[in-house]
């Protein structure tokens, strides 16, 4: 069974063979078809038609099943490799190991934003960005400047305590759980850390940069202590929401599967706590 | 004399608002309602070097993004961006950080390029 550890946690050899896999996948191709279907829903997903990545209820099971497929990726160049998360609560600044030159590298050059170290570097010859939105062919990071702050412990609980999973109109202006995780709504979660790590990271091809993988595991890990803490509150809405992804409708691109098929994470892989 | 002219130029002008509308009607499955009520006005401008375009626009299915409604240029290339529920803009080179209007999204884009260039919406 895979165990999703803190990235903080992990030993220099789990750390080594992450980093191998990513760039195999990046090197065979696959890494950029996941590049790629994010930025598809992410342009196609709107407030007033349909919405299945973003800014609905179903953001949070789409994304528990993008990163599962990414991780089975992962895991057929290493079994051993499971998805570390990314608690940006408490390694909340440049100087976490998450950004050392044996990890993910650090932030980007103030003149134009590149990535001057780690595996991940333009100049490592390793990570070509070929999906992208513009001319610009290097991974981008700035860390913490078009947002000074992370969110804090207390900004995460104030969401947490939050005992109903989604409202209408299901979609970037509602209230409750989801939206308020997302982001478009109030403390600002997800969202923010994106703003914050920038580059790639704050455009629709944000899984350029490998830290995507590891912020929405901690999204993903973040719902299911919510659900650990409103045991009887589930995923709505339950049916006949026009646009909108209900509890037993399938989603795409898989088309086979339904949120109710991802609620429990169990199924698939656990946490180290 | 004035009276006429001012007719005419009005008679003109309802034309063209007519032909307008016949055009909208013809864009297969646009929200054309957002168009005529409620989309921001056109803007062109020069931002930190780069012209910077704004204008109402029927989407018309022509990209895998949405319909849109309205469409941003950057050194005359499109420029995808997308309005929010509250009336928020974002566009794809900031996708998660909302700005007040299709402009303020334009400039931002300009900011993020650092002088590079915009590349035509991905052909997925």
């Amino acid at each position: 069974m895979t165990v999703r550890k803190n990235q903080a946690t992990l030993t220099a050899d789990e750390k080594r063979r992450f980093v191998s896999a990513v760039l195999e996948l990046k090197r065979n191709g696959r890494y950029d078809e996941f590049v790629r279907t994010h930025n598809a829903f992410i342009m196609s997903d709107t407030d007033t038609g349909e919405r299945t990545g973003h800014r609905s209820p179903s953001f949070l099971p789409w994304h528990r099943r993008f990163l599962l497929d990414f991780e089975r990726a992962l895991q057929s160049v290493d079994a051993s490799v499971a998805l570390p998360y990314w608690d940006w609560s408490t390694d909340r600044t440049v100087r976490a190991s998450l950004w050392a030159p044996d990890f993910l590298g650090g932030t980007g050059r103030s003149s134009d934003g590149r990535v001057m170290d780690g595996p991940f570097a333009a100049a490592a010859g390793n990570w070509p960005m070929s999906v992208r939105v513009d001319g610009r062919t290097f991974l981008r990071r700035s860390l913490g400047t078009a947002v000074r702050e992370l969110p804090t412990p207390a900004e995460v609980e104030s969401v947490l305590a939050m005992s109903t999973y989604d409202m209408a109109p299901y979609n970037s202006g509602s209230d409750g759980f989801r939206n308020h995780l997302e982001g478009w709504r109030g403390v600002n979660l997800h969202n923010r850390v994106h703003v914050w790590v920038g580059g790639q990271m704050a455009t629709g091809v944000s899984p350029n940069d490998p830290v995507f993988w590891l912020h929405h595991a901690y999204i993903d890990k973040l719902w299911a202590e919510w659900q650990r803490r409103h045991p009887d509150a589930g995923y709505v809405p339950t049916g006949g929401t026009p646009d909108v992804v209900d509890l037993n409708e399938t989603m795409k691109p898989w088309n086979d599967v339904r949120p109710a098929d991802l609620l429990d994470h169990t199924k698939f892989y656990t946490f180290d706590v | 004399m004035p009276e006429l002219t001012r007719r005419r130029a009005m008679t003109t002008a309802a034309a063209l608002a007519a032909t307008a509308s016949a055009a909208t009607l013809l864009a297969p499955a646009a929200p054309a309602a957002e168009h005529h009520h409620g989309a921001p006005d056109s803007f062109d401008e020069v931002y930190k070097g780069r012209r910077i375009q704004g204008r109402p626009s029927d989407g018309g299915g022509r990209h895998h993004e949405h319909g849109g409604g309205y469409a941003v240029f950057v050194d005359g290339v499109e420029l995808h961006v997308m309005r929010n529920a509250d009336g928020t803009w974002i566009s794809v080179v900031s996708h998660y950080d909302p700005v007040p209007t299709p402009r303020a999204a334009a400039r931002a884009a300009v900011d993020e390029l650092q002088g590079a260039e915009l590349l035509p919406f991905p052909a997925n």
